[in-house]
């Protein structure tokens, strides 16, 4: 299969990610040189065979629900782009 | 004193033949003088060394000292260090100071080891070359016109060109295998779980492992004992018990049993690189190993299914960057879906962005089923054919990689012909199994690696391999510089 412009163009926007118009049909390109490579797996017969999602078949380790570190906000909040009185500053969200 | 090993270094400081400041004055020195030329950091620590080292030389005068107490090494730029730029290679996160230490880094510290700085790698370890980088490529010390190979090239630069006696790497794919087959030097990339992954930048969760990058086994031996071990902060970390690397070195290998992939040897391999591992699988004989010829027949689907896995967890952990809690933002945003799309737009390179798109694509409604479930069942398909492959030979040998190091640039034009590069190593991370690189040759001139692929958890075994080998050959004493 092969990704149209305007695919391109939603799978940045549901990636977030701002592509110049000039550049989507590079990245079109590359993303079906990709799926391209990826197709393969399509002719391999997987039925029955159960997704490995951690190569230990390991399942999430659980700790008891209590506080063990301590609030850093000021130090954390030195490296924001923008924060004001404890807070991260973004543009207006809600009118 | 630059060519010395990790071991050799260590008797230097305890003789008092000399101290960490002045071992860690002279690798200043020589970064500085040289690394101009090899672009292997991104950041230099030098007051911040000078420092460490003369707290490790109180140390050892009080008694203190532990094997790595006093020697400099460099951390791969995906490692946090509290207080110090921690980039991953990306405009991203070029202004970003780490609150914290990784837990290998605050490993390797409380050890003594002294941190020269930062090296450089593919912007978010994404890449073979670290010529996706935001800092430019690092250069290869045997051709200056070659790459060092990545993600780790500047960490395997740095050790091959002698700015460092060791350093830290990090492996999705090949990372600290390739690198130091490109480079000439030992890389080992622990079972999956065995060294902690926290403080350690994320890229595909479910195949990222730390692991030292050094001259010897011997040396990645002492610097595993310190980076190994459970974590409790990191969720995916093995609580099992550490056994001493350093341990089992120095057994024999009669009765070794070696498998040799039939797939490993085909047509894409280079005859001359060919021609070095057999030569090398021939030295095991020479030491009572036995060798045959096993099959590991899903190889091929190992590329296909690493470029959905690792896109899609890369989607996932790289959301984090959002413009809003730290790293690039962009000028005047005009709403929050601006500010997102433009700091991720302007702060991300174009593989960066093409693997999000990738596993973004990948994860989306409708295509869930047909790539990252397909891609999740035939990572199931590849470990039971390691597995059942374990049970017939102790461990796999083969290239670590199909090609030596390629010209910079050579391949920019065509990032899938890159990641075919990696056939031999990406199958370990699927199968969360160890994988050590060592030198076992020349290929016009350009050093060639040796892959030795073990069971979970038998780091000893690849280490004991690793100096057994080294003490009958001189292939990692061979010298760029």
């Amino acid at each position: 299969m092969s990704l149209e412009r305007s695919e391109v163009e939603g799978i940045a926007q549901l990636a977030r990610l701002k592509i110049e118009a000039a550049d989507i049909d590079s990245y079109a390109t590359g993303l079906n040189n990709i799926l391209n490579l990826v197709d393969q797996m399509q002719a391999v017969d997987t039925t029955g065979v159960e997704p490995l999602a951690n190569p230990l078949d390991a399942v999430q380790r659980l700790r008891v629900d209590e506080v063990t570190e301590a609030n850093q906000r000021e130090l954390f909040q030195t490296l924001a782009p923008q924060a004001e009185a404890g807070l991260y500053l973004v543009p207006k969200v809600i009118e | 004193m630059i060519n010395k090993t990790l071991a050799e270094l260590a008797s230097g400081l305890d003789s008092g033949e000399f101290s960490s400041v002045e071992l860690t004055q002279a690798y200043l020195d020589r970064i500085q003088a040289e690394d101009s030329k090899y672009n292997a950091f991104i950041t230099v620590t030098a007051t911040e060394a000078l420092a460490q080292a003369k707290a490790a030389d109180a140390r050892r005068s009080a008694g203190k000292a532990g094997p790595l107490t006093g020697i400099p090494l460099a951390h791969k730029d995906i490692f946090c260090t509290a207080g110090v730029k921690t980039s991953c290679g990306s405009k991203m996160l070029d202004n970003f100071i780490a609150p914290y230490d990784a837990t290998v880094t605050h490993n390797l510290a409380e050890a003594g080891m002294v941190s020269l700085g930062k090296t450089n790698l593919d912007e978010f370890a994404m890449g073979s070359s670290t010529e996706s980088s935001y800092y430019g490529p690092s250069h290869n010390p045997w051709d200056l016109t070659r790459v060092p190979g990545g993600s780790s090239g500047g960490s395997a630069v740095a050790v091959a060109a002698r700015l460092a006696p060791a350093a830290t790497g990090t492996d999705t794919g090949g990372s600290i295998r390739q690198p130091a087959s490109f480079c000439g030097i030992t890389g080992i990339k622990p079972t999956y779980g065995r060294v902690s992954r926290w403080g350690m930048i994320a890229y595909g969760s479910s195949l990222d492992q730390g692991g030292p990058m050094t001259q010897t086994a011997l040396d990645a031996a002492m610097m595993l004992n310190a980076m190994a071990g459970f974590d409790a902060k990191d969720s995916t970390s093995v609580n099992k018990e550490v056994p001493d690397y350093t341990l089992r070195l120095n057994e024999p290998l009669k009765g070794l049993r070696i498998g040799l992939p039939k797939e490993y040897f085909g047509a894409g391999l280079n005859p001359d690189i060919a021609a070095c591992i057999q030569s090398a699988v021939k030295q095991f004989e020479s030491m009572g190993a036995t060798v045959k010829e096993i099959s590991l027949p899903r190889t091929d689907l190992a590329i296909p299914a690493y470029y959905i896995i690792a896109p899609a967890e890369a989607s996932t952990n790289l959301s984090r960057y959002d413009g809003v809690r730290y790293g690039h933002r962009c000028d005047s945003p005009v709403d929050l879906f601006d500010l997102y799309t433009r700091s991720r737009g302007e702060g991300f390179g174009d593989e960066v962005k093409r693997r999000i798109m990738i596993g973004t694509y990948a994860l989306s409604a409708g295509y869930y089923d047909a790539y990252y479930r397909k891609a999740q069942q035939l990572r199931r398909l590849i470990k039971n054919d390691f597995e059942a492959a374990l049970q017939e030979v102790d461990v796999i040998m083969g290239p670590t990689t199909p090609a030596p190091a390629w010209v910079v640039g050579e391949k920019a034009k065509d990032p899938v012909s890159v990641y075919l590069e990696d056939i031999y190593t990406i199958s370990a991370n699927l199968a969360g199994l160890p994988g050590m690189s060592i030198p076992c040759g020349f290929v016009d001139g350009m050093p060639v690696g040796l892959q030795v692929i073990g069971n979970y958890f038998d780091e000893s075994l690849l280490l004991n391999i690793g100096h057994q080998f080294q003490q009958s050959t001189d292939w990692h004493t061979k010298s760029a510089v």
